[in-house]
């Protein structure tokens, strides 16, 4: 995998809120086709870094680097067209539009009409349960159909890299191994994923490498199967004692 | 606090007790009114008509002059549910309360005055040559008012984006008295008058047999209607419209999407400018006249009927403006008259700021209108 280039990459980012240093000198890369994930406790600068990758956030210093190309002040469209996208955290879809407009929204910025229906029959074969449910408004919808919706808008931007932020968040312990079942089959169609998760122990065993974020310092930067192993983070994230 | 948000279980307040009798007060109003109306069309010699008459008899609706207050009220309707359109996207989209959407409304109707006359001048403004001159000039009012939102957006509200909802909506006052005083500096304080329209837009003409309308009003009520139609198919049908809804939801994850956010918030102003274009003109054809404060009780109203119909909800505004015409034109002599208030036709301003006391006593999010989370509620 080393030899390919990597899609994203962050070349010592900093950024703040005001005075607030959140990232700190951080270095990522996501290569095509792979699994990574950022592991970190709340305010370690998770959702800034998801922020940062997309544009919402723009870096005070350090390079945001897409396909080679410094993307720092381009805006979050522009890098969506060149297929990033993400899943939210808590999945906020549009509640009050339909389930087939929150999916055709997620397809806004391609012109490939054809292209764009055979994504949407691809999503309906992969979640027979959301074609049942097109016209309903999306808010309408249980959590793990939401889940489904809200995968189900990221794929219709046809995405390269799909960021996923707190993937089990908010749903029900039953339907958390589901979704990283899902997450596992999206992956196998050759999209990488960079997975934001509390869930440490479900992350890793999917994973192939993985970041550890602490206030804003990546700490560990390692494979997965080597993180997962590591005394320290064990005690702190995989609650062993 | 009202009744509609208080906790399960908890006490009434002296609020509440007061809300409650409010409710009861204004529902048992118009309860007696109507009685006393039907009573009086059955009766017009009552006991109760000779007792609120001074002893003599009411006066009787008939047929026609009933008739006559429907279509009068869904003309008017029509037109505040056209400027409420844009109050309820602006609402939708930013949260925030444009109150210089009135103005866009009066510099709809200026338009349409400039036009009008100029029009009439060089003899447009009859025969044959009459229904194209209008579609011209509410073409030319829409584009103008559009405009007019667009700039508003730019100048007075873009920098504001991101303060407190408190600041753009005084803001939109200040900008409502600038044009206002705008307008007073270009054309003078007076009223100005359109040029009369052609004697068969005047003459009454029946409709279906059933029932005769002034050709002007059915003019106003068929261009609204279309518009509003428009209207929704463009933000239901388009992927623009979809945008547009998207963005009202949620900006931050509509701009992930890859949807322009500020593109499709100046698109919202350009809309709901063009919509209140489209009523100033037809105001001015239906009334003749403008005045540099033609804008402001409009648009009062325009904005009640959009609470009305439950504010950010495009059909509720709609569906709101026709109740307030409809309420403005049929209960002073529906109610007011039965029940003896002398001189009930001069109440209507009082009868439509009543009805929007009574929909926020009895259903605070209007009648189509959604509850609204504690975030939204700033």
């Amino acid at each position: 995998m080393s030899d390919q280039k990597p899609i994203l990459e962050f070349r010592d980012i900093n950024t703040h809120y005001g005075a607030v240093h959140i990232l700190k000198e951080v270095n990522l890369a996501i290569y095509p086709g792979e699994m990574v994930c950022l592991l970190g406790g709340n305010a370690s600068g998770k959702s800034t870094t998801l922020k940062t990758l997309l544009g919402m956030v723009t870096p005070t210093s350090g390079e945001v680097v897409l396909d080679g190309e410094v993307v720092n002040d381009k805006p979050t469209s522009y890098r969506v067209e060149r297929g990033i996208t993400m899943v939210p955290e808590n999945r906020r879809l549009f509640k009050r539009l339909s389930v087939l407009e929150n999916l055709q929204l997620g397809a806004y910025l391609r012109t490939d009409k054809d292209g764009v229906e055979r994504d949407l029959e691809r999503i309906y074969s992969m979640f027979p349960r959301v074609k049942e449910r097109l016209s309903q408004k999306a808010g309408t919808l249980s959590g793990g159909e939401q889940q489904m919706v809200a995968m189900g808008r990221a794929l219709m931007a046809d995405p390269r890299v799909l960021l996923m932020d707190e993937p089990s968040m908010g749903l029900a312990p039953s339907l958390v191994r589901t979704n990283f079942e899902l997450i596992q089959q999206i992956h196998e169609e050759g999209i990488a994923i960079f997975m934001v998760e509390q869930n440490a122990n479900m992350a890793l065993s999917l994973a192939d490498r993985g970041w550890v974020l602490q206030t804003g310092r990546v700490v560990l930067d390692d494979t997965a199967d080597a993180l997962l192993a590591n005394p320290e983070l064990r005690k702190s994230y995989l609650g062993e004692a | 606090m009202t009744a509609a948000v208080r906790a399960k279980g908890a006490s009434r307040t002296k609020v509440d007790w007061f809300l409650l009798f409010m409710r009861v007060a204004l529902l048992s109003l118009i309860a007696i009114g109507l009685l006393a109306f039907f009573a009086q069309q059955l009766d017009p010699n009552n006991a109760f008509a000779r007792w609120r008459h001074g002893g003599d008899a009411a006066h009787t609706l008939t047929g026609d002059q009933y008739k006559g207050l429907v279509v009068t009220g869904l003309s008017q309707g029509a037109m505040y549910g056209l400027i409420a359109l844009g109050y309820s996207m602006v609402y939708g989209v930013l949260g925030f309360i444009n109150f210089a959407h009135g103005e866009v409304f009066m510099v709809g109707g200026f338009t349409g005055f400039i036009m009008a006359n100029k029009l009439d001048e060089a003899g447009y403004w009859e025969g044959g040559a009459f229904i194209p001159a209008v579609l011209f000039t509410i073409l030319v009012c829409t584009l103008v008012s559009m405009a007019t939102a667009v700039i508003m957006e730019r100048v007075a509200y873009r920098p504001l984006r991101g303060s407190p909802r408190l600041i753009p909506l005084i803001t939109s006052i200040g900008v409502s008295f600038f044009i206002q005083n705008a307008v007073i500096l270009l054309f003078g304080p007076g009223a100005k008058g359109y040029p009369s329209n052609p004697d068969w837009l005047q003459q009454k003409r029946s409709l279906l047999g059933l029932v005769e309308i002034e050709g002007i009003k059915i003019v106003v009520i068929v261009v609204a209607a279309l518009s509003m139609y428009a209207l929704w198919y463009f933000v239901e049908r388009t992927r623009t419209g979809k945008a547009m809804r998207a963005v009202s939801e949620d900006k931050e994850i509509a701009s992930l999407m890859g949807i322009n956010v500020n593109r499709t918030i100046v698109t919202t102003f350009a809309v709901g400018g063009a919509m209140a274009g489209i009523a100033g003109i037809l105001w001015g054809l239906l009334f003749r006249s403008v005045i540099a404060t033609t804008g402001f009780l409009p648009g009062i109203k325009a904005f009640t009927a959009a609470v009305v119909g439950g504010i950010g909800n495009l059909g509720g505004a709609m569906a709101g403006g026709v109740a307030l015409g409809g309420a403005e034109s049929l209960a002073p002599l529906m109610l007011l008259e039965p029940l003896g208030v002398e001189g009930a036709s001069q109440l209507r301003d009082a009868v439509a700021f009543t009805l929007l006391i009574l929909v926020l006593l009895i259903k605070p999010t209007g009648l189509f209108g959604e509850r609204l989370s504690s975030e939204d509620r700033a």
